[in-house]
């Protein structure tokens, strides 16, 4: 179906079909607008940016660019095709046909489900504002932009599951998300990762890297829901949820690249001398990495939690790529491993696969941040530089689950709180390197320059030259 | 090395680009996408080309296209880090279309079940001579208006001269205009394929000049309003002014030569333009007695909006059966090119027969249902089964559609 975009509200879901939800949308409209000129990026709105928006949600429409200034995107409401006769593809209600409407047992699970989903898009909003003044280039300008107005599609998404399926507590969930903010002592956001500052450019490329990398698992995994309405808008979720992780890996491969061309031209690796060459160390990235891989982990929650089995056998949540997998979908009497401090050892030990698929998400998503490890290895690589990038230990500063009573090195050794102390610097970023990351963030908003830490990119966004003028400062 | 006709064309993935998103997996429709640990890869033998996955992707990686003698298998590209090496021919003058003209040609003969052999006795063709970063330059020596000027078809006749410029063509051939300047994303404009007029020794026989038909675009399929780019540039050309040109294209919707042979017409609207060659062709060489028969069926809404019409009434009866359908003239009942062939049905059925008879079919898509019927129920009555004729007429090079 076309997006209407001759609409208040823009929409593929016919909501002048329904007046009521209509006007409930509306009014909670110039509320979001409000929240988007006070906690959106900083001083950007008169700016014209060359935008990706979606015109509809067949693949030919949903790449549609332009320049657009960002108070004038058409934020709307954009769920994917519904799929004909969809039935539930897990759980003791598989073979149902799909939900339309909420199961009422499962009402006030799917409602949590929905906001703690919902919270996360602008708190990455809140979290990225002040980017825009320290930009290494106008292409990063416009793809710091592209991602922040997604992440406000995103809370309009979530925000129209409320309104269209919770009655009055769905339209109170909606101005509580417009109400909480990141960082925020006395109404925070409400998970952690989200209250964790984004203070500089290389914070930002982990996050989308590896953050929204958990967006795209845990959208994954809900995508393959058994309310249809969910399951949809997840999918469309995760057609836009792919640029940013595009726009994290490639910024970090791009400043990979920079340094290891500086190594290579001043042939040093020492990381004083190159830190005076203005280009960040490798070691300093493994240590942003390990942060942000730690952080975001803790996003999966437990190792064994009754509430994930209870998603899943109730059909609230499938797992990553569940229509795929073939097994018998209700995981009746299978295990899955996890790990575990036993008698100060770490030990591999089996829980029954529905209470493990917190875990088993985790994995997954372990997996694929492997992978782009494993490219951005091939730069080093490449360059004939021995320097490899590795994930920590899934134990390996843990705050939530069951290593967090333990002090784990991230090559899986057991620590005293001494050896913790003594040692955590090598590990975690320190006071230090993120002072020094932060002296680099300068604005360079000239067209087609780019800050000295980060390489241009291979290729500009929809085949536009790197030095195209994606921003227009007016 | 193998001659470039020998080589296929497959879609890959730059795994450097990369980022595993599953953004294409997901969008294609025909589930042509796959992936292992390492790699997104396109299967060769289910891609069809349908580019559904090229906006949609983030990073531009799935925009990589080569030309093989072999394809690459899906384990070959699961283990590539790098594309390999682009060893496709790049030189002019070979059959190596670039991505528009390739799209737009598969869309065109999908009538036909995609390109098709030319009738054995069609003359060579020469194509790409001129690729988009080595146009040839044309001047405009003519720009006519064909249709009346209170209709809303507005259909010119433009006359290209190529002065020293070798430009070859064929009836039934196309060619490519860029036109100038960048659309609303700063990209270059697409490449239009325009038709050809004019039979192959020119629009005025022995000068190196050429004819197109030309409809300015105003409104979408359904109605809406649009600016057509390219066909507002060309309506609004001038004569002296200098078009860039690519082509010239076609190597399957080609004329038969031979003494006898027959040609079946059936257009509509700018799809005449490349009737309108092969029909001056026959005209000039009518004093060679070479025989065979020309038939056309051609539909217009009225007389005032079809192309070429005060000529066509003046072609000699012994060249040329013209029949034309008009589909909404007052107080007239609607009538269709596939009416007409049904009034003809008695020559339609002895033409089926000759292996010397070649049917082309050009215009609107819209058109091919109703004419295919058409053929059905001429069989129908003369004993014949169309749905078995059909692929015999193809595989004969004998059944051509050119339809957008």
């Amino acid at each position: 179906m076309a997006i209407n975009y001759s609409e208040k509200i823009p929409n593929n879901v016919d909501l002048s079909g329904n007046k009521s939800l209509q006007r409930a949308l509306e009014h909670w409209q110039p509320g979001f607008l409000n929240w988007w000129s006070e906690m959106g990026p900083d001083e950007s709105t008169n700016f014209d940016v060359y935008l990706r928006t979606a015109v509809s949600v067949e693949p030919k429409g949903w790449a549609h660019f332009d320049f657009v200034k960002m108070k004038d995107y058409r934020w709307g409401i954009f769920l994917a095709p519904a799929e004909a006769e969809r039935k539930i593809n897990f759980g003791e209600h598989m073979g149902e046909p799909a939900w339309q409407e909420v199961p009422g047992e499962y009402r006030s699970t799917l409602r949590r489900i929905i906001v703690t989903q919902g919270d996360t898009e602008p708190a990455s909003v809140e979290q990225q504002r002040h980017l825009g003044l320290t930009c290494p280039s106008l292409y990063d300008l416009r793809n710091l932009f592209q991602v922040n107005v997604e992440e406000g599609r995103h809370l309009w998404a979530m925000v129209y599951l409320l309104h269209a399926h919770f009655g009055r507590d769905g339209r109170e969930e909606g101005e509580a998300l417009l109400a909480r903010r990141s960082g925020d002592a006395d109404n925070p956001r409400i998970l952690t990762a989200f209250n964790e500052k984004t203070p500089d450019w290389l914070s930002f490329f982990m996050f989308t890297f590896i953050t929204d990398r958990d967006g795209k698992f845990q959208l994954a995994a809900l995508a393959e829901s058994g309310f249809d309405p969910l399951s949809r808008t997840c999918r469309f979720m995760l057609t836009e949820e792919a640029h940013h992780m595009f726009v994290g890996e490639s910024g970090v491969a791009r400043i990979i690249q920079r340094t290891c061309d500086a190594m290579k031209e001043h042939k040093t690796e020492d990381p004083v001398k190159l830190r005076a060459l203005g280009v960040i160390d490798l070691p300093t990235l493994q240590r942003y990495l390990n942060f942000h891989y730690s952080v975001t982990s803790d996003l999966y929650g437990s190792e064994i939690s009754s509430n994930a089995a209870s998603f899943y056998a109730n059909g609230l949540k499938g797992r990553f790529e569940e229509t795929k997998l073939a097994d018998d979908h209700k995981l009746h009497g299978s295990e899955y491993p996890y790990m575990e401090v036993v008698g100060g050892q770490i030990v591999t030990k089996h829980a029954p696969a529905l209470t493990a698929l917190n875990e088993r998400l985790r994995d997954d998503w372990v997996a694929d941040v492997q992978s782009g490890i494993n490219r951005w290895n091939k730069i080093p690589e490449k360059a004939g530089i021995a320097f490899r990038f590795t994930l920590p230990h899934k134990g390996f500063h843990r705050r939530i689950g069951l290593f967090t009573e333990h002090q784990i090195s991230p090559d899986g050794k057991i620590l005293s709180e001494a050896e913790w102390t003594r040692s955590h610097a090598n590990w975690l970023p320190t006071e230090e390197d993120r002072a020094y990351v932060c002296s680099l963030m300068g604005r360079v908003a000239e067209h087609g320059k780019f800050a000295n830490w980060i390489a241009p990119p291979p290729r500009g966004i929809n085949n536009q030259p790197a030095d195209f003028e994606y921003v227009r400062f007016n | 090395m193998n001659a470039p006709g020998e080589l296929k064309r497959q879609h890959v993935i730059d795994p450097e680009i990369c980022i595993r998103c599953n953004t294409c997996e997901e969008s294609c429709p025909i589930d042509a996408v796959t992936h292992d640990g390492n790699n997104y890869v396109v299967k060769f033998e289910l891609c069809n080309f349908c580019n559904d996955c090229i906006s949609p992707c983030p990073t531009g990686a799935i925009d990589n296209w080569r030309r093989v003698a072999q394809p690459y298998t899906l384990e070959e590209q699961f283990s590539w880090d790098t594309l390999p090496p682009d060893t496709s021919p790049e030189v002019a003058g070979d059959d190596d279309l670039p991505e528009e003209v390739q799209r737009i040609t598969d869309i065109a003969t999908q009538g036909q079940g995609g390109t098709a052999a030319p009738p054995w006795s069609a003359a060579h063709p020469y194509l790409n001579l001129y690729t988009l970063a080595r146009p040839a330059e044309a001047t405009v020596a003519g720009n006519f208006r064909l249709t009346a000027a209170d209709t809303s078809n507005e259909i010119h006749h433009i006359v290209l001269d190529f002065g020293p410029t070798a430009f070859p063509v064929l009836e039934g051939q196309s060619l490519g205009v860029v036109p100038p300047g960048v659309d609303d994303a700063g990209k270059p404009h697409h490449i239009r394929l325009y038709s050809i007029a004019s039979p192959r020794n020119g629009e005025r026989p022995d000068y190196n000049n050429l004819s197109l038909t030309v409809k300015r675009v105003t409104a979408d399929r359904d109605g809406n309003p649009v600016h057509g780019i390219a066909s507002n540039y060309m309506c609004d050309l001038k004569k002296g002014d200098k078009v860039k040109v690519v082509g010239p294209y076609g190597a399957s919707f080609l004329m038969p030569n031979h003494p006898g042979s027959s040609i079946i017409m059936i257009c509509t609207g700018t799809g005449s333009a490349p009737m309108r060659a092969m029909t001056e062709r026959r005209r000039r060489r009518m004093g060679l007695k070479e025989g065979g028969e020309l038939w056309l069926f051609f539909g217009a809404r009225t007389p005032d909006e079809l192309p070429y019409c005060g000529p066509l009434m003046k072609l000699p009866k012994e060249l040329i059966n013209v029949n034309l359908a008009y589909s909404r003239l007052p107080d007239q009942p609607r009538q269709y090119v596939q009416d007409l062939i049904r009034e003809r049905g008695e020559d339609i059925a002895r033409l089926l027969k000759d292996e010397n008879s070649y049917i082309y079919i050009c215009g609107l898509k819209a058109m091919e249902t109703g004419v295919d019927e058409a053929f059905a129920d001429v069989c129908r009555g003369h004993g014949m089964d169309w749905s078995q004729l059909l692929p015999v007429l193809r595989a004969a090079s004998r059944y051509h559609v050119e339809t957008y």
